[in-house]
């Protein structure tokens, strides 16, 4: 019998109740609450009468709608308001632990999950919310979920599932010199496409991705969900245990040395057996740009915007053309000659404290182009800005012409005041280059951090490699 | 929830790959706290010409008439035709709430992103996954005759043309099951609470720190 994939072991270990065709009841440890698709969920269960079973296992956020600027005068826009204001009420009423709007611990969900220690390795973790794949990086079994599903979870601390296929994205040798995890995300749903995990569980490994610090596997499995799996992991290494280690929500003393013995194990057996494995090598990853409006529209920096005659079929060739006509851009024009607008550093994917200082080295000693009209970065969390701060690294920021501001997921969706104006054009740290997604009209163009904070000095799209070998 | 059984149903066709779950439901009306009224704002940048808020009046929008959604001959469509990876996106339930507030009770594509599939039969819609030829030529027949009807029915698993063909197609017995009956998950699993119990305390002694709910 071969051995077990990290997925098999995970779930596994969470197993309460299998029905004859296979169809699993799997206990859920952490449920991860925000405050858009929770309302309804808890509306539900106060229509059903019904109570959490475990109001211990969730922890809740406002992240989605809260002001990236001056939040003394609280939200602006009152729709955005009632449903920050909604989270707190049934937080409240049914005695969740919430990090609310002026709490130093606010921030985006899938950023403070880990840095308090919520997210523990060998958990399985869900949230309404598709990034909720970037706590696989632990070594945890994470997806998002719906709204019904909020409302299950909270009723029942289970969910019904069937087990996904497996798929081993394997990436060996050493990234590049300005090479991100961003860009391993980027190039590997250039090859699987949008929809090559779909119904499948990843897992990252390889030595380039034990190579990664936790911040980089978070970018990484965060972006699973854009190659259309639900969940993306890393195995349990030295890495994942010295992060967790001493977080508020941490165990410790006896428990810590029982729970480290476990996650100890979470990791693929060496003869388990994946139902697809994808092989990358590090060394020939180059830094990423998307052109178009779907996360595999993507190619390297020193490429041009492709041709849609090129296209692989007719479906494609239609989709190609209709994104170069939204993004404004014509086939063959040098991805380096494309014009910002806007920069934006943050989002789950992007926002955590390795993000800035990566972007913070670029922008360092430069200024951001005079035809850049607005370059953002948002931190993650409170407690990443304020460690960012302590590191000086907001004052390299403005000095070179960034905003500096609140964390929360701003201009990734645009649900708060922060967003595109049609026909503006982005290079964006976040996950989705959809249609409208930063702002109706707007452009967006996914980028690593080092990428967005040179793409903002430039002014246009540029090899970060080449400024960072700049003597400055 | 609604239960599904058998739809005779008015096509509309959307041709385009990847639709994702911005596009079927935009941002801006996400901060509802409501789970109803979505319908009108169902596809909104694409489905009118002004920007779309919410609480507008849907009569004094201008709707785009190149959208498929407003030819006359698709009003009152309540099966979607359409492409690959239909519903790939954010995990936002307010997809499928705004597609069958606006009427929609079945999704023929040949995929569908997972959250979304799973969503819809959370909420009364039938996502069916049918090959990526058949659906081809759906949309031929489609687009070629006005009035294009499909009748699908849950309990058989099939989906009959108007000249009689029937595709068969695959669905999850239990996914099937609560569908057919409009039951409620949550009474269901409620049933197992003994074996959650059991499991709860077996688990309580093996890692208690997944137990202890606050700071440590």
């Amino acid at each position: 019998m071969p051995g077990q994939t990290l997925f098999q072991k995970l779930w596994d270990a969470h197993v309460v109740h299998v029905e004859a065709d296979g169809t699993t009841l799997l206990y859920i440890d952490r449920h991860l609450v925000h405050e858009v698709t929770s309302p309804q969920a808890f509306e539900g269960l106060k229509l059903a009468h019904r109570t959490p079973r475990r109001a211990d296992a969730a922890i809740a956020v406002p992240d989605h709608n809260v002001p990236t600027t001056d939040r003394s005068r609280g939200i602006a826009d009152p729709i955005s308001r009632l449903q920050v204001e909604t989270l707190d009420a049934n937080c409240a009423e049914f005695g969740i632990t919430e990090f609310r709007m002026d709490d130093i611990r606010q921030g985006i969900v899938h950023v403070i999950g880990p840095e308090e220690g919520l997210t523990l390795p060998g958990m399985t973790v869900v949230c309404g919310d598709s990034h909720t794949s970037t706590h696989g990086a632990f070594g945890a079994l994470a997806f998002g979920i719906g709204t019904s599903e909020v409302e299950h979870v909270l009723a029942t601390q289970c969910l019904w599932q069937k087990p996904s296929k497996t798929m081993l994205v394997k990436v060996e040798g050493t990234l590049g010199r300005g090479v991100t995890a961003k860009d391993i995300a980027l190039a590997v749903i250039g090859e699987i496409g949008t929809a090559g995990g779909t119904g499948y569980a990843l897992e990252f490994g390889g030595s380039a991705i034990r190579a990664l610090s936790m911040e980089g596997r978070m970018t990484l499995c965060n972006m699973a969900i854009e190659a259309g799996a639900r969940a993306g992991m890393v195995a349990v290494d030295q890495t994942t245990i010295d992060y967790v280690k001493g977080r508020p929500y941490a165990p410790r003393g006896e428990s810590w040395d029982k729970a480290v013995a476990w996650w100890n194990t979470l990791h693929s057996d060496a003869d388990a057996r994946f139902d697809r494995v994808v092989e990358l090598d590090a060394a020939k990853v180059e830094p990423q740009v998307t052109w178009g409006t779907s996360p595999e529209m993507v190619t390297t920096i020193g490429d041009r915007v492709p041709n849609p005659a090129d296209a692989p079929s007719e479906v494609k060739r239609h989709d190609w053309t209709r994104a170069l006509e939204y993004m404004g851009l014509t086939a063959g024009t040098p991805i380096a000659e494309i014009l910002v607008d806007k920069v934006f550093i943050g989002s789950c994917t992007n926002s955590r404290i390795e993000d800035l200082r990566e972007a913070a080295s670029v922008a360092k000693g430069r200024k951001v182009a005079s035809s850049v009209k607005l370059a953002m970065v948002v931190p993650g969390s409170g407690l990443v800005k304020r460690q960012a701060e302590a590191e000086g690294l907001d004052r390299i920021f403005v000095e070179a012409g960034f905003e500096w501001r609140e964390p929360g997921c701003s201009m990734c969706l645009a649900m708060n005041a922060d967003r595109l104006e049609p026909g503006e054009r982005c290079a964006s740290t976040s996950n989705r280059n959809f249609e409208g997604r930063q702002g109706q009209g707007g452009r967006t163009h996914l980028v690593s951090p080092a990428m967005a904070a040179a793409a903002a000095c430039a002014g246009h799209f540029v090899d970060v490699r080449k400024l960072q070998g700049d003597a400055r | 929830m609604r239960k599904f059984t058998v739809l005779d149903g008015l096509v509309v066709p959307l041709d385009r790959a990847n639709v994702d779950t911005d596009a079927i439901i935009p941002k801006q009306f996400l901060k509802s706290i409501k789970r109803a009224g979505f319908g009108p704002n169902l596809f909104d940048e694409w489905r009118y010409l002004d920007h779309g808020e919410p609480g507008m009046d849907p009569a004094t929008r201008k709707p785009n008439p190149e959208f498929v959604l407003n030819f006359p001959r698709y009003a009152g469509a309540s099966v979607l035709l359409a492409r690959d990876n239909f519903g790939c996106g954010s995990s936002r339930e307010h997809a499928p709430w705004a597609l069958e507030d606006y009427g929609i009770r079945a999704i023929i594509a040949p995929s569908f992103a997972d959250i979304f599939y799973n969503n819809c039969f959370k909420n009364g819609i039938l996502p069916i996954v049918v090959d990526a030829a058949v659906v081809d030529r759906l949309f031929r027949d489609c687009e070629a005759n006005a009035g294009y009807r499909l009748s699908i029915d849950l309990e058989r698993q099939t989906v009959t043309t108007p000249g009689g063909e029937v595709l068969v197609f695959d669905v999850d017995g239990g996914r099937k099951h609560r569908l057919l009956h409009g039951l409620d998950d949550i009474g269901l699993t409620l049933l197992q609470a003994d074996k959650i119990k059991t499991y709860e305390e077996r688990r309580r002694q093996e890692a208690p720190w997944l137990f202890s709910g606050s700071q440590q």
